[in-house]
């Protein structure tokens, strides 16, 4: 990438009013290095993702080497530096969901919306995700689809549900 | 705030709360259910604003379906309640007859088993009102500390209490307190560990949404014994729900003057701050954990110095878990006795238990310390679903081991679980019927800590890859005797030689599982067989051959 299109994205960023968030996040870090994951959730929250620009300008507005914003970026799960598809679904793969069925429906899911686990369909509806746990564990199998939890569904009723939801959009 | 103020709007609000013949009490976990304010609009349409009070809470106990609705003071339940219920549920207050289609005996029936420290209340409060809790006599501990008691009287209060860290290592609260008070150093930190990672664990979500006032109030009295003034919780990014009530109830408290200058109109300051984790579950270790807090990659580091010397950016720093400091208000306002005698000998008080997988009833319970593992999941739990057998349950998740039939008769507290080679853990509690190949489930554990392994040391790094690959290649049928034999060999090597506690404990699943269900591995290695037909072996042999 040319020194110049950095620049150019860089004040892009500056004028883009989602980038305010970001900034007032820094600020409210007093522009310190400890307030560096902080700053990088703002930045999902308000692009859905990571970009390098974003990472550029963050090492720049916080005096702090770009590879050490990357290090901490790449280091956490959480943090995504692909752009996520009009729709997410995020199966748990945590323990309770895992013996209650969990692996089925990522394969069923996989397979009948022809996206791979941790990928965005080709036609960039759905992004495939896996958690860790997210809490549900009494509501096993759980999944969280556009923010919103459903458990203890079937793999049939998951596609079922799933579907009208790919297609309303 | 002052003592008085804090007093008078206590009995203000209860006052209030008498001015009502009834109460409905709504709970669901839905954040979509629109319950509550149905029935608020149909009080408004029966012109009753003044008899029936509706109140939203997080908790009530487990055993029956939301939406749940507690109709007071008659003290009945009633399950699955929805808006087609809402004429039937007026009429009954009418009429003074309950509805028998909907009541739910189950609930009050487990709550009688249960002994409720850290939940008490929560089936009253609403979580997004600081007013509720302070009914409920929240807050008063704190006040009285401040005006009446010395910081070394609140140490040894909870060194008395004999209350031990729910975080997992159970580590005595306070002696690490009293750790933190004697270190030198001008500036002190508190820290909430909400890092909850262990997959099946909920207890730290539930207890941060049904009432964060109580984790407050307990922080607060921390950072008032042992000299602190700045409390951070790091709260796992995936509870969105945890977090917007957190940043409510600090609010709120600030407002008041429970959080911020001069708290009580003492001398003492003290604030919060909320950190986000982001998906890392090392991060739960503390010194990880103080990293990740100052903006950093979340990796481990030696011990000593412990945190309680050298933590935040050097300063002394306490940490403690969600569940450690919600014992904290309690235990001030009840005094220490009455905490030393609920539970066993050398384990003091209470543990929360959230029960999920292969059981009729999930959710969380809260039993004293010592009482039988058996109680738990067949009383509590309602035994196992679809007339299936109970095989094992895990406890301590990825740190944790799997304990069969023949144990269920242990007293449930640290020293009993460790003998059976598991923890208490956080207390995740998963139930596995046949449905469940404990190989398998030592391959989760495995591919878990392989996964979640930061990479710093080598014998966790390398050895969680290894014995990922060497448990694959059993469960698709490849595995020979000599595998176990290595496994066991790498298990030593990692239990003695990792820095971190991820990499010591994550060879315990497969531990627990060698020893109580060997003969499983041995079907996998010499029979070629799965007898929970999970594995899919059959397929990989047709392939080969
Ligand atoms: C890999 C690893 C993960 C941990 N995760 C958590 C956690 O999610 N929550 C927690 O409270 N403690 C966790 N701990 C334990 C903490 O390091 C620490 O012991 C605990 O927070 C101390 O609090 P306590 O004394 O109140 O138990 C973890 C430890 C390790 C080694
Ligand atoms: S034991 Fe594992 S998680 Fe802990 S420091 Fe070593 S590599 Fe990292
Ligand atoms: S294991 Fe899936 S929500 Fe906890």
């Amino acid at each position: 990438m040319s020194a110049k299109t950095d620049v150019m994205e860089a004040s892009e960023q500056k004028a883009d009013p989602r980038w305010r968030s970001v900034e007032k996040t820094m600020r409210q870090h007093g522009y310190h290095a400890n307030g560096l994951i902080e700053t990088l959730h703002a930045v999902q929250e308000a692009y859905g993702c990571l970009d390098e620009e974003a990472l550029r300008r963050i090492a720049a507005e916080l005096r702090v080497a770009l590879s050490h914003v990357y290090g901490v970026a790449t280091f956490y799960n959480y943090f995504t530096m692909a752009p996520p598809g009009r729709h997410t679904c995020v199966v748990c793969m945590g323990t309770a969901c895992y013996i209650k069925g969990a692996g089925e429906i990522m394969e069923r899911i996989s397979k009948e919306f022809n996206v791979a686990p941790e990928e965005t369909s080709d036609d960039g509806n759905l992004s495939l995700l896996s958690a860790r746990c997210i809490g549900c564990c009494g509501q096993a199998p759980a999944l969280v689809v556009d923010g919103e939890i459903w458990g203890g569904l079937s793999a049939d009723e998951v596609i079922e549900r799933l579907r009208r939801v790919l297609n309303d959009a | 705030m002052t003592p008085e103020e804090l007093h008078d709007l206590c009995t203000q609000e209860q006052e209030a709360a008498e001015q009502y013949p009834h109460h409905l009490y709504v709970c669901s976990s839905d954040p979509k259910s629109i319950l509550a304010k149905d029935l608020r609009q149909e009080i408004k349409k029966r012109d009753k604003e003044k008899t029936i009070c509706v109140h939203e809470v997080g908790f009530m106990g487990l055993g029956a379906e939301e939406p749940i609705v507690r109709v007071e003071p008659q003290q009945v339940y009633y399950q699955r309640v929805g808006a087609e219920d809402i004429d039937a549920l007026f009429d009954s207050l009418d009429s003074g007859k309950s509805i028998e289609r909907l009541a739910c005996e189950t609930l009050p029936e487990l709550l009688k088993h249960q002994r409720l420290v850290v939940l008490d209340k929560n089936d009253r409060i609403n979580p997004n009102r600081i007013e509720d809790y302070i009914a409920c006599g929240g807050y008063q501990a704190l006040m009285r500390a401040l005006t009446e008691q010395s910081p070394a009287q609140v140490l040894e209060e909870i060194t008395q209490s004999g209350l031990r860290g729910r975080g997992g290592a159970g580590f005595p609260t306070g002696l690490k307190w009293n750790l933190v008070a004697k270190a030198q150093g001008e500036k002190k930190y508190v820290v909430c560990n909400a890092d909850e990672g262990d997959p099946g664990a909920f207890m730290d979500r539930m207890i941060l949404e049904c009432n964060p006032h109580r984790v407050l109030e307990g922080m607060l009295l921390a950072g008032y014994a042992v000299g602190a003034s700045q409390g951070y919780i790091y709260i796992r990014a995936e509870y969105p729900l945890a977090i917007k009530r957190l940043r409510l109830a600090i609010k709120q408290a600030q407002r008041l003057g429970l959080l911020g200058h001069r708290i009580g109109e003492v001398g003492f300051d003290f604030n919060i701050e909320l950190r986000l984790g982001a998906g890392a579950f090392v991060c739960g270790e503390e010194t990880a954990l103080l990293g990740s807090i100052a903006g950093r990659r979340g990796t481990p580091r030696p011990r000593p110095p412990y945190p309680a010397e050298r933590g935040l950016w050097n300063a002394p720093t306490l940490i403690n878990n969600v569940e450690t400091f919600a014992n904290i208000a309690p235990i001030m306002k009840h005094g220490s006795a009455w905490f030393a005698n609920i539970g066993t000998e050398k384990s003091k008080g209470t543990k929360v238990f959230a029960l999920a997988g292969r059981v009729t009833y999930t959710g969380l319970v809260e039993v004293p310390m010592g009482v039988p593992l058996r109680d738990i999941i067949f009383k509590l739990g309602g035994g196992i679903p679809n007339h299936c057998e109970f095989k094992a349950v895990q406890t301590g998740g990825p740190s944790g081991g799997c304990i069969p039939a023949e144990h269920l008769d242990i007293s449930v507290d640290y020293d009993s679980l460790a003998q059976v080679g598991s923890i208490m853990g956080s207390g995740g509690m998963i139930i596995m019927d046949e449905t469940s190949c404990m190989v398998d489930v030592a391959k989760f554990f495995m591919a878990f800590c392989c996964e979640e392994s930061c990479g710093k040391c080598i014998p966790c790094r390398v050895g969680t890859s290894q014995m990922y690959h060497i448990l694959q290649r059993i469960t698709n049928g490849q595995g020979t005797l000599y595998d176990l034999e290595l496994l066991e060999e790498l298990c030593d090597v990692m239990q003695n030689t990792s820095l971190c506690g991820l990499g010591q404990t994550a060879p315990n699943p497969l531990l627990s599982t060698l020893r109580f269900f060997r003969h499983e591995y041995l079907a996998h290695i010499l029979d070629k067989q799965c007898p929970a037909k999970v594995c899919k072996i059959h397929k990989v042999m047709e392939a080969v051959s």
